[in-house]
Protein backbone atom coordinates (compact mmCIF):
# COMPACT_ATOMS: atom_id res chain seq x y z
CA UNK A 1 0.00 0.00 0.00
CA UNK A 2 3.16 2.18 0.19
CA UNK A 3 2.77 4.57 3.05
CA UNK A 4 -1.15 4.76 3.05
CA UNK A 5 -2.29 4.06 6.20
CA UNK A 6 -6.15 3.58 5.66
CA UNK A 7 -6.65 6.31 8.25
CA UNK A 8 -6.91 10.29 7.87
CA UNK A 9 -3.60 10.60 9.65
CA UNK A 10 -3.81 13.34 12.27
CA UNK A 11 -0.26 12.94 11.64
CA UNK A 12 2.48 14.42 9.08
CA UNK A 13 3.61 13.49 5.95
CA UNK A 14 3.68 9.92 5.41
CA UNK A 15 7.09 7.79 5.12
CA UNK A 16 9.36 7.98 2.51
CA UNK A 17 8.41 11.23 0.94
CA UNK A 18 10.17 14.07 -0.24
CA UNK A 19 12.10 16.86 1.56
CA UNK A 20 9.57 19.96 1.80
CA UNK A 21 12.24 22.56 1.05
CA UNK A 22 11.69 24.07 -2.11
CA UNK A 23 14.16 23.61 -4.89
CA UNK A 24 13.26 27.11 -6.11
CA UNK A 25 14.66 28.47 -2.72
CA UNK A 26 11.19 29.16 -1.35
CA UNK A 27 10.29 28.55 2.28
CA UNK A 28 7.03 28.04 3.73
CA UNK A 29 5.18 30.98 4.49
CA UNK A 30 3.51 29.76 8.47
CA UNK A 31 4.33 31.56 11.94
CA UNK A 32 4.86 30.61 14.87
CA UNK A 33 2.53 29.40 17.44
CA UNK A 34 3.31 32.07 19.80
CA UNK A 35 0.31 33.91 17.41
CA UNK A 36 -2.33 31.21 18.55
CA UNK A 37 -2.27 33.47 21.90
CA UNK A 38 -4.99 35.39 21.15
CA UNK A 39 -7.63 32.27 19.92
CA UNK A 40 -6.23 30.41 23.15
CA UNK A 41 -6.80 33.23 25.09
CA UNK A 42 -10.45 33.09 24.40
CA UNK A 43 -10.75 29.37 25.75
CA UNK A 44 -8.04 29.00 28.39
CA UNK A 45 -7.15 31.60 31.39
CA UNK A 46 -3.71 30.97 31.13
CA UNK A 47 -1.30 31.66 28.29
CA UNK A 48 -0.94 28.46 26.60
CA UNK A 49 1.95 29.24 24.32
CA UNK A 50 4.07 28.58 26.86
CA UNK A 51 3.18 25.12 27.59
CA UNK A 52 4.60 22.13 25.97
CA UNK A 53 3.64 19.08 24.72
CA UNK A 54 5.10 16.01 23.42
CA UNK A 55 4.20 15.28 19.37
CA UNK A 56 2.51 12.10 19.12
CA UNK A 57 3.90 11.02 15.89
CA UNK A 58 7.46 11.69 16.56
CA UNK A 59 8.00 12.34 20.53
CA UNK A 60 9.90 15.52 20.21
CA UNK A 61 8.73 18.13 23.09
CA UNK A 62 8.58 21.94 22.18
CA UNK A 63 6.78 25.42 23.53
CA UNK A 64 3.38 25.47 21.08
CA UNK A 65 5.11 29.18 20.57
CA UNK A 66 8.14 27.17 19.20
CA UNK A 67 6.05 25.33 16.69
CA UNK A 68 4.81 26.13 13.21
CA UNK A 69 1.57 27.92 12.61
CA UNK A 70 0.03 27.78 9.25
CA UNK A 71 -2.97 29.77 8.82
CA UNK A 72 -4.41 30.46 5.32
CA UNK A 73 -6.50 27.26 6.05
CA UNK A 74 -9.94 26.31 6.48
CA UNK A 75 -8.91 26.46 10.85
CA UNK A 76 -5.20 27.11 12.11
CA UNK A 77 -3.07 24.46 11.82
CA UNK A 78 -0.12 24.13 14.33
CA UNK A 79 2.67 21.75 13.06
CA UNK A 80 5.63 19.93 15.09
CA UNK A 81 8.75 21.47 14.53
CA UNK A 82 10.53 18.19 14.26
CA UNK A 83 8.46 16.23 12.25
CA UNK A 84 5.66 18.13 10.61
CA UNK A 85 3.03 15.84 12.00
CA UNK A 86 -0.08 18.48 13.10
CA UNK A 87 -0.12 19.13 16.67
CA UNK A 88 -3.48 21.50 17.37
CA UNK A 89 -6.21 22.67 15.02
CA UNK A 90 -8.59 25.41 16.32
CA UNK A 91 -11.12 27.52 14.13
CA UNK A 92 -14.08 29.63 15.16
CA UNK A 93 -17.71 28.19 14.21
CA UNK A 94 -19.71 31.36 15.28
CA UNK A 95 -19.96 31.17 18.77
CA UNK A 96 -17.87 28.47 19.45
CA UNK A 97 -13.97 27.02 19.13
CA UNK A 98 -13.66 23.80 17.76
CA UNK A 99 -10.10 22.66 19.20
CA UNK A 100 -8.42 19.60 17.86
CA UNK A 101 -5.69 18.59 21.00
CA UNK A 102 -4.76 15.26 19.28
CA UNK A 103 -1.64 15.68 17.70
CA UNK A 104 -0.09 15.81 21.49
CA UNK A 105 0.23 12.91 23.64
CA UNK A 106 0.74 15.25 26.42
CA UNK A 107 1.31 18.74 27.23
CA UNK A 108 2.98 20.50 30.23
CA UNK A 109 1.34 23.68 31.57
CA UNK A 110 3.06 25.47 33.87
CA UNK A 111 1.12 26.85 36.88
CA UNK A 112 3.33 29.27 38.22
CA UNK B 1 -16.19 34.23 24.67
CA UNK B 2 -16.69 37.73 22.93
CA UNK B 3 -15.70 38.85 26.71
CA UNK B 4 -11.73 38.30 25.48
CA UNK B 5 -12.78 40.90 23.03
CA UNK B 6 -12.19 44.95 24.08
CA UNK B 7 -13.54 47.64 22.05
CA UNK B 8 -10.60 50.48 22.07
CA UNK B 9 -10.35 54.12 21.46
CA UNK B 10 -7.82 55.43 18.61
CA UNK B 11 -6.19 58.26 20.69
CA UNK B 12 -3.23 59.16 18.23
CA UNK B 13 -2.26 58.68 15.02
CA UNK B 14 1.47 59.20 14.00
CA UNK B 15 3.32 59.00 10.62
CA UNK B 16 6.77 56.81 11.44
CA UNK B 17 7.51 56.77 8.16
CA UNK B 18 6.09 56.90 4.77
CA UNK B 19 4.28 54.00 4.73
CA UNK B 20 4.35 53.00 8.14
CA UNK B 21 2.38 54.45 11.03
CA UNK B 22 2.02 54.25 14.72
CA UNK B 23 -1.18 53.99 16.43
CA UNK B 24 -2.21 54.95 20.12
CA UNK B 25 -5.13 52.78 21.66
CA UNK B 26 -7.10 53.46 24.76
CA UNK B 27 -8.65 50.76 26.65
CA UNK B 28 -11.69 50.91 28.67
CA UNK B 29 -9.73 49.43 31.82
CA UNK B 30 -5.87 50.01 32.99
CA UNK B 31 -4.09 47.62 30.82
CA UNK B 32 -0.73 45.82 31.05
CA UNK B 33 1.66 44.49 28.49
CA UNK B 34 4.79 42.57 28.72
CA UNK B 35 7.33 43.71 26.41
CA UNK B 36 7.18 41.63 23.56
CA UNK B 37 3.32 40.75 23.45
CA UNK B 38 0.99 41.52 20.77
CA UNK B 39 -2.83 42.50 20.34
CA UNK B 40 -5.35 40.63 18.22
CA UNK B 41 -7.37 43.61 15.68
CA UNK B 42 -10.78 42.58 14.49
CA UNK B 43 -12.07 44.94 11.99
CA UNK B 44 -15.93 44.44 10.50
CA UNK B 45 -17.07 46.18 7.32
CA UNK B 46 -20.16 47.66 6.86
CA UNK B 47 -21.44 44.13 5.72
CA UNK B 48 -20.31 42.16 8.30
CA UNK B 49 -16.98 40.67 6.59
CA UNK B 50 -14.58 40.90 9.51
CA UNK B 51 -10.42 40.26 9.53
CA UNK B 52 -8.25 39.72 11.87
CA UNK B 53 -4.98 40.26 12.49
CA UNK B 54 -1.81 40.57 14.73
CA UNK B 55 0.11 43.54 16.04
CA UNK B 56 3.12 44.06 18.14
CA UNK B 57 2.63 46.26 21.11
CA UNK B 58 5.50 49.18 20.60
CA UNK B 59 4.82 50.51 23.75
CA UNK B 60 2.34 51.40 26.97
CA UNK B 61 1.76 54.80 28.05
CA UNK B 62 0.11 54.09 31.64
CA UNK B 63 -2.30 53.42 32.63
CA UNK B 64 -4.45 52.31 29.87
CA UNK B 65 -2.60 53.09 26.31
CA UNK B 66 -0.92 51.06 24.18
CA UNK B 67 0.94 52.49 20.98
CA UNK B 68 1.31 49.64 17.82
CA UNK B 69 3.08 50.74 15.14
CA UNK B 70 1.80 48.83 11.28
CA UNK B 71 3.77 48.64 7.67
CA UNK B 72 1.47 49.17 4.89
CA UNK B 73 1.53 46.26 2.74
CA UNK B 74 0.40 47.57 -0.45
CA UNK B 75 -1.72 44.90 -1.57
CA UNK B 76 -2.78 43.65 2.01
CA UNK B 77 -6.17 44.18 3.52
CA UNK B 78 -5.98 45.27 6.47
CA UNK B 79 -3.05 46.96 6.85
CA UNK B 80 -3.22 49.95 4.04
CA UNK B 81 -6.80 50.58 6.12
CA UNK B 82 -5.14 50.82 9.39
CA UNK B 83 -1.89 53.21 7.70
CA UNK B 84 -4.26 55.18 5.68
CA UNK B 85 -7.77 55.34 6.31
CA UNK B 86 -7.75 54.73 10.64
CA UNK B 87 -8.16 58.18 12.04
CA UNK B 88 -8.37 59.60 16.06
CA UNK B 89 -12.12 59.21 17.44
CA UNK B 90 -12.46 55.91 15.38
CA UNK B 91 -13.08 52.45 17.73
CA UNK B 92 -11.57 49.18 17.16
CA UNK B 93 -12.09 45.50 18.24
CA UNK B 94 -9.14 44.32 20.08
CA UNK B 95 -8.06 40.96 22.11
CA UNK B 96 -5.23 41.27 24.61
CA UNK B 97 -2.14 41.93 25.14
CA UNK B 98 -1.48 38.00 24.66
CA UNK B 99 1.62 35.90 24.07
CA UNK B 100 4.13 35.02 27.41
CA UNK B 101 6.74 33.22 25.39
CA UNK B 102 8.31 36.20 22.82
CA UNK B 103 8.32 38.13 25.94
CA UNK B 104 11.64 39.96 27.89
CA UNK B 105 11.33 39.02 31.36
CA UNK B 106 13.67 41.89 33.62
CA UNK B 107 14.48 38.89 35.68
CA UNK B 108 16.53 37.31 33.17
CA UNK B 109 20.08 38.83 33.41
CA UNK B 110 21.66 37.84 30.45
CA UNK B 111 23.02 40.05 27.35
CA UNK B 112 19.77 40.64 25.04
CA UNK B 113 20.39 40.31 21.38
CA UNK B 114 17.88 41.81 19.23
CA UNK B 115 17.25 41.25 15.52
CA UNK B 116 15.05 42.72 13.55
CA UNK B 117 14.10 43.06 9.36
CA UNK B 118 11.70 45.70 8.72
CA UNK B 119 8.42 46.12 11.11
CA UNK B 120 9.93 42.88 13.03
CA UNK B 121 11.30 46.21 14.99
CA UNK B 122 8.37 46.69 16.75
CA UNK B 123 8.41 44.19 19.70
CA UNK B 124 11.81 44.49 20.03
CA UNK B 125 11.17 48.13 20.43
CA UNK B 126 8.97 47.24 23.09
CA UNK B 127 11.94 45.65 25.17
CA UNK B 128 14.28 48.45 24.74
CA UNK B 129 11.99 50.61 25.82
CA UNK B 130 11.54 48.65 28.84
CA UNK B 131 14.73 47.91 29.36
CA UNK B 132 15.59 51.65 29.74
CA UNK B 133 12.66 52.34 31.88
CA UNK B 134 13.86 49.98 34.26
CA UNK B 135 17.58 51.27 34.21
CA UNK B 136 18.07 47.65 33.63
CA UNK B 137 21.60 46.44 33.62
CA UNK B 138 21.79 43.73 30.97
CA UNK B 139 23.64 44.94 27.88
CA UNK B 140 21.42 45.19 25.13
CA UNK B 141 22.40 44.94 21.51
CA UNK B 142 19.82 45.49 18.53
CA UNK B 143 20.97 44.42 14.79
CA UNK B 144 18.08 46.25 12.50
CA UNK B 145 17.78 45.62 9.10
CA UNK B 146 15.80 48.01 6.84
CA UNK B 147 15.29 48.78 3.08
CA UNK B 148 17.28 52.71 3.86
CA UNK B 149 17.48 55.13 5.91
CA UNK B 150 14.24 56.91 6.24
CA UNK B 151 12.58 53.41 6.54
CA UNK B 152 14.02 53.08 10.07
CA UNK B 153 10.96 53.40 13.09
CA UNK B 154 11.59 55.27 15.89
CA UNK B 155 14.77 56.79 14.54
CA UNK B 156 15.42 59.93 17.35
CA UNK B 157 14.73 57.59 20.22
CA UNK B 158 16.67 55.01 19.24
CA UNK B 159 19.77 57.36 18.46
CA UNK B 160 19.35 59.27 21.76
CA UNK B 161 19.12 55.78 23.41
CA UNK B 162 22.41 54.36 21.82
CA UNK B 163 24.45 57.19 22.24
CA UNK B 164 23.21 57.02 25.98
CA UNK B 165 24.40 55.08 28.89
CA UNK B 166 21.53 53.11 28.75
CA UNK B 167 23.93 49.92 27.52
CA UNK B 168 22.01 49.79 24.31
CA UNK B 169 23.75 49.39 20.93
CA UNK B 170 22.25 49.87 17.70
CA UNK B 171 23.89 48.13 14.38
CA UNK B 172 21.74 48.84 10.98
CA UNK B 173 21.73 46.72 7.90
CA UNK B 174 20.62 48.48 4.62
CA UNK B 175 19.53 46.64 2.24
CA UNK B 176 18.60 48.94 -0.75
CA UNK B 177 20.47 52.29 -0.08
CA UNK B 178 22.43 53.29 2.83
CA UNK B 179 23.27 56.86 4.34
CA UNK B 180 27.15 58.26 2.57
CA UNK B 181 29.47 56.18 3.65
CA UNK B 182 27.82 53.11 4.64
CA UNK B 183 27.50 49.79 2.63
CA UNK B 184 24.48 48.31 1.41
CA UNK B 185 23.41 44.86 1.02
CA UNK B 186 21.23 42.40 2.85
CA UNK B 187 22.31 40.57 5.65
CA UNK B 188 24.13 37.51 5.57
CA UNK B 189 26.13 34.78 8.08
CA UNK B 190 28.87 37.28 8.22
CA UNK B 191 27.66 40.94 9.26
CA UNK B 192 25.41 38.97 11.50
CA UNK B 193 28.18 37.14 13.27
CA UNK B 194 30.39 40.37 13.66
CA UNK B 195 26.89 42.65 14.64
CA UNK B 196 25.66 40.44 17.55
CA UNK B 197 27.25 38.79 20.83
CA UNK B 198 28.79 35.98 20.56
CA UNK B 199 27.63 32.41 21.80
CA UNK B 200 30.15 32.85 24.41
CA UNK B 201 28.55 35.58 25.87
CA UNK B 202 25.37 33.14 25.93
CA UNK B 203 22.58 35.83 24.86
CA UNK B 204 19.20 35.72 24.92
CA UNK B 205 18.30 35.83 21.71
CA UNK B 206 14.78 37.35 20.18
CA UNK B 207 14.36 37.51 15.95
CA UNK B 208 11.46 39.32 14.65
CA UNK B 209 10.17 40.15 10.94
CA UNK B 210 8.89 38.30 8.40
CA UNK B 211 8.69 34.83 8.13
CA UNK B 212 11.71 34.66 5.43
CA UNK B 213 13.79 36.71 7.22
CA UNK B 214 13.49 34.82 10.95
CA UNK B 215 13.88 31.73 9.02
CA UNK B 216 17.36 32.84 7.83
CA UNK B 217 18.83 34.55 10.71
CA UNK B 218 17.91 32.07 12.94
CA UNK B 219 19.08 28.99 10.80
CA UNK B 220 22.74 31.05 10.52
CA UNK B 221 23.26 31.44 14.26
CA UNK B 222 21.92 27.53 15.19
CA UNK B 223 24.63 27.00 12.35
CA UNK B 224 27.03 29.10 14.42
CA UNK B 225 26.84 27.31 17.83
CA UNK B 226 23.60 29.47 19.36
CA UNK B 227 21.08 26.95 21.35
CA UNK B 228 18.11 26.90 19.77
CA UNK B 229 16.98 27.09 23.09
CA UNK B 230 18.35 30.71 23.67
CA UNK B 231 16.81 31.83 20.21
CA UNK B 232 12.66 32.93 20.28
CA UNK B 233 11.43 34.03 17.24
CA UNK B 234 8.24 35.86 15.58
CA UNK B 235 7.39 35.34 12.44
CA UNK B 236 5.03 38.18 10.62
CA UNK B 237 4.28 35.77 7.87
CA UNK B 238 5.71 36.78 4.07
CA UNK B 239 8.38 35.41 2.56
CA UNK B 240 10.08 38.88 1.81
CA UNK B 241 13.05 39.21 2.00
CA UNK B 242 15.95 40.41 4.79
CA UNK B 243 13.65 44.03 5.68
CA UNK C 1 -21.72 42.41 16.61
CA UNK C 2 -18.83 45.14 17.73
CA UNK C 3 -17.91 47.71 16.03
CA UNK C 4 -18.20 48.85 12.72
CA UNK C 5 -15.19 50.50 10.23
CA UNK C 6 -16.78 52.73 7.70
CA UNK C 7 -14.49 52.80 5.47
CA UNK C 8 -13.20 49.20 5.93
CA UNK C 9 -13.91 46.95 2.48
CA UNK C 10 -11.62 44.19 3.13
CA UNK C 11 -10.72 42.60 -0.79
CA UNK C 12 -13.74 41.60 -1.75
CA UNK C 13 -16.41 41.84 -4.39
CA UNK C 14 -19.88 40.69 -2.83
CA UNK C 15 -23.49 40.63 -4.19
CA UNK C 16 -22.93 38.67 -6.77
CA UNK C 17 -25.58 36.15 -8.45
CA UNK C 18 -23.46 33.22 -9.84
CA UNK C 19 -21.76 33.21 -6.28
CA UNK C 20 -23.17 30.63 -3.68
CA UNK C 21 -24.50 32.44 -0.22
CA UNK C 22 -21.52 33.97 2.10
CA UNK C 23 -18.64 33.65 -0.70
CA UNK C 24 -16.94 36.46 -2.42
CA UNK C 25 -15.16 36.75 -5.72
CA UNK C 26 -11.47 36.31 -5.64
CA UNK C 27 -9.33 37.79 -8.49
CA UNK C 28 -6.24 36.29 -7.59
CA UNK C 29 -5.53 32.28 -6.66
CA UNK C 30 -5.11 32.39 -2.82
CA UNK C 31 -2.51 30.02 -1.84
CA UNK C 32 -4.18 27.53 0.95
CA UNK C 33 -1.83 25.65 3.15
CA UNK C 34 -2.39 23.93 6.01
CA UNK C 35 1.41 22.47 5.92
CA UNK C 36 4.63 22.23 4.47
CA UNK C 37 4.22 21.84 0.54
CA UNK C 38 5.25 18.24 -0.58
CA UNK C 39 7.62 18.60 -3.85
CA UNK C 40 7.31 16.13 -5.93
CA UNK C 41 8.88 15.38 -9.17
CA UNK C 42 6.85 13.67 -12.39
CA UNK C 43 8.96 11.11 -12.49
CA UNK C 44 8.15 9.86 -9.04
CA UNK C 45 4.69 10.51 -9.44
CA UNK C 46 2.04 7.79 -9.24
CA UNK C 47 -2.14 7.51 -8.99
CA UNK C 48 -3.29 4.50 -7.39
CA UNK C 49 -6.62 3.76 -6.97
CA UNK C 50 -7.26 0.78 -4.26
CA UNK C 51 -10.95 -0.80 -4.52
CA UNK C 52 -12.52 -2.32 -1.01
CA UNK C 53 -11.11 -5.89 -1.61
CA UNK C 54 -8.10 -4.81 -1.91
CA UNK C 55 -7.19 -5.08 -5.38
CA UNK C 56 -5.56 -1.91 -6.97
CA UNK C 57 -4.23 0.22 -10.45
CA UNK C 58 -1.84 2.53 -10.77
CA UNK C 59 -0.47 5.01 -13.58
CA UNK C 60 2.83 6.78 -13.69
CA UNK C 61 3.07 9.86 -15.06
CA UNK C 62 3.43 8.89 -18.75
CA UNK C 63 0.54 6.54 -18.78
CA UNK C 64 -1.55 9.27 -16.95
CA UNK C 65 -0.65 11.65 -20.18
CA UNK C 66 -1.43 9.01 -22.22
CA UNK C 67 -4.91 8.95 -21.40
CA UNK C 68 -7.66 10.96 -22.89
CA UNK C 69 -7.16 14.88 -21.66
CA UNK C 70 -10.23 17.18 -21.19
CA UNK C 71 -9.89 20.65 -20.91
CA UNK C 72 -12.40 22.06 -18.07
CA UNK C 73 -14.15 25.43 -17.06
CA UNK C 74 -15.64 25.74 -13.90
CA UNK C 75 -16.22 27.55 -10.98
CA UNK C 76 -14.44 27.09 -7.47
CA UNK C 77 -15.74 27.95 -4.25
CA UNK C 78 -13.53 27.57 -1.07
CA UNK C 79 -15.15 27.28 2.33
CA UNK C 80 -12.57 30.16 3.70
CA UNK C 81 -15.31 32.00 1.43
CA UNK C 82 -13.74 33.16 -1.84
CA UNK C 83 -15.07 31.26 -5.12
CA UNK C 84 -12.78 32.54 -8.38
CA UNK C 85 -15.30 32.16 -11.41
CA UNK C 86 -14.10 30.55 -14.64
CA UNK C 87 -10.90 28.66 -14.16
CA UNK C 88 -9.54 26.46 -17.06
CA UNK C 89 -8.16 23.14 -16.03
CA UNK C 90 -6.90 20.18 -18.40
CA UNK C 91 -6.68 16.83 -16.55
CA UNK C 92 -8.67 13.14 -16.91
CA UNK C 93 -11.76 12.74 -15.81
CA UNK C 94 -12.52 10.25 -13.05
CA UNK C 95 -14.85 8.00 -15.12
CA UNK C 96 -12.19 7.46 -17.30
CA UNK C 97 -9.27 6.27 -14.83
CA UNK C 98 -12.54 4.33 -13.22
CA UNK C 99 -13.31 2.57 -16.86
CA UNK C 100 -11.01 -0.26 -15.49
CA UNK C 101 -11.88 -0.11 -12.17
CA UNK C 102 -14.55 -3.33 -9.91
CA UNK C 103 -15.80 -1.20 -7.69
CA UNK C 104 -19.42 -1.41 -5.37
CA UNK C 105 -17.85 1.09 -3.07
CA UNK C 106 -19.62 3.87 -2.18
CA UNK C 107 -17.31 6.05 -0.91
CA UNK C 108 -13.56 7.19 -1.71
CA UNK C 109 -10.67 8.64 1.23
CA UNK C 110 -8.64 11.05 -1.65
CA UNK C 111 -5.22 10.36 -0.34
CA UNK C 112 -2.06 12.93 -1.08
CA UNK C 113 1.26 13.44 -0.62
CA UNK C 114 2.06 15.03 2.45
CA UNK C 115 -0.67 12.78 4.29
CA UNK C 116 -3.55 15.34 3.18
CA UNK C 117 -6.92 13.30 3.00
CA UNK C 118 -10.88 14.23 2.16
CA UNK C 119 -13.44 11.81 1.78
CA UNK C 120 -15.53 11.97 -1.39
CA UNK C 121 -18.50 9.50 -2.34
CA UNK C 122 -17.99 8.07 -5.02
CA UNK C 123 -21.33 9.59 -6.91
CA UNK C 124 -19.51 12.98 -6.84
CA UNK C 125 -16.81 11.85 -8.64
CA UNK C 126 -17.84 10.39 -11.56
CA UNK C 127 -20.62 11.22 -14.27
CA UNK C 128 -18.23 13.93 -15.81
CA UNK C 129 -18.37 15.58 -12.32
CA UNK C 130 -14.17 15.20 -11.42
CA UNK C 131 -10.86 15.17 -12.96
CA UNK C 132 -7.36 15.11 -12.22
CA UNK C 133 -5.39 18.04 -13.18
CA UNK C 134 -2.44 18.72 -14.36
CA UNK C 135 -2.32 22.24 -15.70
CA UNK C 136 -4.21 25.64 -15.05
CA UNK C 137 -4.13 28.20 -17.37
CA UNK C 138 -2.50 26.50 -20.03
CA UNK C 139 0.40 26.26 -17.72
CA UNK C 140 1.63 23.11 -14.85
CA UNK C 141 0.33 23.42 -12.03
CA UNK C 142 3.13 24.58 -9.17
CA UNK C 143 3.12 22.73 -6.40
CA UNK C 144 1.79 25.56 -4.30
CA UNK C 145 -1.52 25.09 -6.25
CA UNK C 146 -0.91 20.91 -5.41
CA UNK C 147 1.02 19.84 -8.56
CA UNK C 148 2.28 17.34 -10.38
CA UNK C 149 -1.41 17.10 -10.07
CA UNK C 150 -4.51 17.63 -7.84
CA UNK C 151 -8.31 16.12 -7.74
CA UNK C 152 -10.30 19.01 -9.04
CA UNK C 153 -14.39 18.11 -7.86
CA UNK C 154 -15.69 21.98 -8.54
CA UNK C 155 -19.16 21.28 -7.54
CA UNK C 156 -17.99 21.16 -3.84
CA UNK C 157 -16.12 23.44 -1.47
CA UNK C 158 -12.58 23.34 -2.57
CA UNK C 159 -11.03 21.57 0.26
CA UNK C 160 -12.28 18.86 -1.49
CA UNK C 161 -10.26 19.11 -4.48
CA UNK C 162 -7.16 17.71 -2.39
CA UNK C 163 -3.75 18.68 -3.71
CA UNK C 164 -0.71 16.71 -4.37
CA UNK C 165 -3.33 13.42 -4.95
CA UNK C 166 -1.61 10.64 -4.75
CA UNK C 167 -4.93 8.39 -5.21
CA UNK C 168 -8.21 6.60 -4.28
CA UNK C 169 -9.07 4.39 -1.37
CA UNK C 170 -12.73 3.26 -2.33
CA UNK C 171 -14.63 1.97 0.75
CA UNK C 172 -18.07 0.71 1.85
CA UNK C 173 -18.25 3.32 4.57
CA UNK C 174 -17.50 6.95 5.07
CA UNK C 175 -13.72 7.65 6.55
CA UNK C 176 -13.90 11.01 7.31
CA UNK C 177 -10.36 13.22 5.90
CA UNK C 178 -8.22 15.76 7.61
CA UNK C 179 -10.92 18.33 7.78
CA UNK C 180 -13.85 16.46 7.95
CA UNK C 181 -12.78 15.11 11.06
CA UNK C 182 -12.26 18.74 12.42
CA UNK C 183 -15.73 18.90 12.19
CA UNK C 184 -16.03 20.71 8.30
CA UNK C 185 -18.95 18.78 6.47
CA UNK C 186 -18.56 14.97 5.20
CA UNK C 187 -20.08 16.42 1.35
CA UNK C 188 -19.24 19.73 1.24
CA UNK C 189 -22.23 21.36 -1.22
CA UNK C 190 -21.36 25.39 -1.26
CA UNK C 191 -24.63 25.73 -2.59
CA UNK C 192 -26.53 24.39 0.58
CA UNK C 193 -23.51 25.85 2.73
CA UNK C 194 -22.31 22.48 3.63
CA UNK C 195 -19.48 23.84 5.87
CA UNK C 196 -19.54 22.06 8.98
CA UNK C 197 -20.76 18.74 10.08
C1 LIG D 1 2.38 37.96 16.29
C2 LIG D 1 2.39 38.92 15.12
C3 LIG D 1 2.70 40.26 15.33
C4 LIG D 1 2.71 41.15 14.27
N1 LIG D 1 3.06 42.45 14.51
C5 LIG D 1 3.09 43.34 13.48
C6 LIG D 1 3.48 44.71 13.72
O1 LIG D 1 3.83 45.10 14.84
N2 LIG D 1 3.47 45.56 12.66
C7 LIG D 1 3.12 45.16 11.40
O2 LIG D 1 3.11 46.00 10.49
N3 LIG D 1 2.75 43.88 11.16
C8 LIG D 1 2.72 42.97 12.17
N4 LIG D 1 2.34 41.66 11.92
C9 LIG D 1 1.84 41.30 10.57
C10 LIG D 1 0.35 41.63 10.52
O3 LIG D 1 -0.38 40.75 11.39
C11 LIG D 1 -0.26 41.43 9.12
O4 LIG D 1 0.10 40.17 8.61
C12 LIG D 1 0.18 42.50 8.15
O5 LIG D 1 -0.24 43.78 8.63
C13 LIG D 1 -0.43 42.25 6.78
O6 LIG D 1 -1.83 42.24 6.87
P1 LIG D 1 -2.72 42.63 5.61
O7 LIG D 1 -4.13 42.29 5.91
O8 LIG D 1 -2.43 44.04 5.22
O9 LIG D 1 -2.15 41.72 4.45
P2 LIG D 1 -2.82 40.36 3.89
O10 LIG D 1 -3.96 40.71 3.03
O11 LIG D 1 -3.05 39.47 5.05
O12 LIG D 1 -1.66 39.79 2.98
C14 LIG D 1 -0.34 40.00 3.36
C15 LIG D 1 0.57 38.88 2.92
O13 LIG D 1 1.87 39.30 3.28
C16 LIG D 1 2.42 38.48 4.28
N5 LIG D 1 3.09 39.33 5.29
C17 LIG D 1 2.68 39.66 6.53
N6 LIG D 1 3.58 40.43 7.15
C18 LIG D 1 4.61 40.60 6.28
C19 LIG D 1 5.84 41.29 6.34
N7 LIG D 1 6.24 41.97 7.42
N8 LIG D 1 6.63 41.28 5.25
C20 LIG D 1 6.28 40.61 4.15
N9 LIG D 1 5.13 39.92 4.04
C21 LIG D 1 4.30 39.91 5.08
C22 LIG D 1 1.30 37.66 4.85
O14 LIG D 1 1.76 36.37 5.22
C23 LIG D 1 0.33 37.59 3.68
O15 LIG D 1 0.68 36.53 2.84
C24 LIG D 1 2.36 40.73 12.96
C25 LIG D 1 2.03 39.39 12.76
C26 LIG D 1 2.05 38.48 13.81
C27 LIG D 1 1.71 37.05 13.55
ZN1 LIG E 1 6.77 15.53 15.67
Amino acid sequence: MNGWTGRPAPGGPGAGERGTGGPDGLGEDYLDGNALAGPLSEVFLIDMTSARGRCDSCGAVSAIAEARLYVNAPAMVLRCPSCSGVLLRVRRDGGQAVLDLRGFSYLTIDLG
Amino acid sequence: MSSAWHIVDVVAVQEETATARTIGLRFPLPVRSLPGQHLDLRLTAPDGYQAVRSYSVASASPPDTLEITVEELPDGEVSPYLVRKLAVGDQLEVRGPVGGWFVWRPEDASPVQLIAGGSGVVPLMAMVRAHDQARHPAPFRLLYSVRDPESVYYRQELESLAGSSSGLAVDYVYTRRAPAGRPVGRLDARILASSVFGPEADPAVFICGATGFVETVSGWLVDSGYPPERIKTERYGGMGGTG
Amino acid sequence: MGIISSGFQGRRNRDDPGLPPGQHRAEDFPVLSAGPTPRIARADWEFRIVTETGTSRHWDWAAFLALPQEDITADIHCVTSWSKLGTHWRGVALDTLFDQIETTARFSLVHSYGGYTTNVPLADLLGGKAWIVHQFNGADLPSEHGGPARLLVPHLYFWKSAKWVRGLELTGEEIPGFWETNGYHAHGDPWREERYG
